[in-house]
């Protein structure tokens, strides 16, 4: 439930909003926990609010990390399909 | 920095250095996010069998009490209002229901990604009484906290919250405290911590003489937090450290922390598996008290009870693994879940199924 993802600021509109870049996918998100944030950093997003900066290559570390779990998941889950199958 | 020395990417040297461990230690994590990811890694198999890792209460789900379930079930049935919630919630099976059958029901329960939201369905809706349902331990709770003050500053006056909120640090007093619960050190959540910092764990690696580190939830977060505790349990230290530099800060989100003061404060909560601990909820202050769903709705406190051989509450607190309990795999699955910690996807209970079924699931 804690879950965060990194995301590119792109935006920054008005009301502590702005608009990021989380893995190509545009998403409106509050900065108001982190309000020095400029357009073109990194910050790590839970629940639809930037929590902290975080410097760019960290930012794309996590990504690159999210990304190969989730390679890691899906030929998991391929390579079991029969199993998950037959609980259902 | 005193770990640099471990500090290596390379998965398979710290994993030969774990696996070097030859002292009978337990470490535990206590964040829902570590439990999944520690399943879905295979990191659990891979360690020596003297080395056991233990799933603590990290899972807000998990950790709502019955008693409190059961109150938000009864708030849906005996009201107009529209519920909101984070998706887990709606699954938990109460004393006699859930969230989802009083929606099928006719009550009105809406699933969403964020507190903002719910404030949005409450713009929309501006006829009805919209209820945020506040789960969750410290990253999530200056999130709604922050909602309320959006909703007082926009004067939206159909919002309000029903806070569950916990905190972590006086679950893991009790964890600390409990002879009959051995740890010798902690995964410390991350991202929890992104918003509480280092000097909480400071304070009880100091008082309770125990190693924490907090972590990230990569593979190679997790090997490197584990060999961070192990390096500092060999060498008889007890430190607060941050192994998940890339994100937590030594002093937290200050802005979060002053959200957190402003809009709560501390009260006495009850805990799946760890019964009532003082100062370890959150309840909205006074001056914010008409975004307050409990005042609102004077919801009722309904005393717990607890299901009949679950064994949850001994799952939360790791003195048992989820394999361990009578219901896993044949009374108690993902699709028929009995209790919380196989309805959450973060549960122990269900990363178990998901990610050992040859194990569990097959029994």
């Amino acid at each position: 439930m804690c879950l965060g993802v990194p995301g590119k600021i792109i935006a920054v509109k008005e009301k502590e909003m702005a608009t990021a870049d989380v893995n190509g996918n545009y998403v409106d998100i509050s900065i108001i926990m982190t309000p020095q944030v400029q357009v073109g950093e990194f910050v790590m997003i839970h629940a639809g609010f930037a929590m902290q900066v975080m410097e760019q290559e960290e930012a794309e570390e996590s990504l690159r990390l999210m990304l190969e779990l989730q390679k890691i998941r899906e030929s998991y889950a391929n390579e079991n399909r029969e199993y998950f199958e037959e609980q259902q | 920095m005193k770990t640099e020395s471990i500090l290596k990417n390379n998965n398979e040297e710290l994993l030969q250095e774990i696996q070097t461990e030859n002292r009978k230690l337990a470490l535990m994590e206590v964040c829902g996010t570590h439990t999944m990811a520690i399943a879905k890694s295979g990191i659990r198999n891979l360690l020596p069998p003297n080395l056991k890792l233990l799933s603590g209460p990290g899972c807000p789900v998990c950790v709502t009490s019955q008693g409190d379930i059961d109150s938000v079930i009864e708030l849906v049935k005996e009201t107009e209002i529209i519920l909101v919630t984070f998706g887990d919630m709606i699954r938990v099976p109460g004393s006699n229901s859930s969230l989802q059958e009083a929606r099928s029901q006719g009550a009105d329960v809406r699933v969403a990604y964020s507190p903002l939201d719910g404030l949005e369905i409450a713009r929309k809706n501006p006829g009805r009484e919209v209820v945020f349902l506040g789960i969750g331990f410290e990253t999530t709770a200056p999130l709604v906290g922050s909602t309320i003050e959006k909703a007082r500053r926009q004067i939206v006056s159909n919002f309000s919250v029903l806070s569950l909120h916990k905190l972590v640090p006086p679950a893991l007093e009790v964890i600390f405290s409990d002879p009959d619960i051995k740890v010798d050190g902690l995964i410390c959540p991350g991202h929890v911590s992104v918003i509480i910092g280092l000097e909480p764990y400071r304070l009880l690696a100091e008082k309770y003489s125990q190693p924490c580190v907090i972590t990230g939830f990569e593979n190679n977060d997790i090997l490197e937090g584990i060999a961070m505790l192990l390096l500092q349990i060999r060498k008889k230290e007890a430190l607060a450290e941050i192994q998940y530099r890339r994100v937590v800060k030594k002093e937290g989100n200050p802005v979060a922390q002053q959200i957190l003061q402003r809009v709560f404060k501390a009260t006495g909560a009850r805990w799946r598996g760890l019964g009532y601990i003082p100062d370890s909820g959150l309840e909205i202050r006074s001056e914010y008290k008409r975004f307050d769903a409990r005042e609102k709705f004077n919801v009722a406190e309904i005393e717990d009870q607890p299901i009949r051989g679950c064994a949850c509450g001994e799952v939360l607190t790791g003195k048992i693994s989820p394999h361990e309990c009578s219901f896993f795999g044949r009374a108690c699955t993902p699709l028929n879940p009995v209790g919380p910690c196989m309805v959450s996807h973060e549960g122990a209970c269900a990363a178990y199924y998901r990610y050992s079924p040859l194990k569990g699931g097959k029994k």
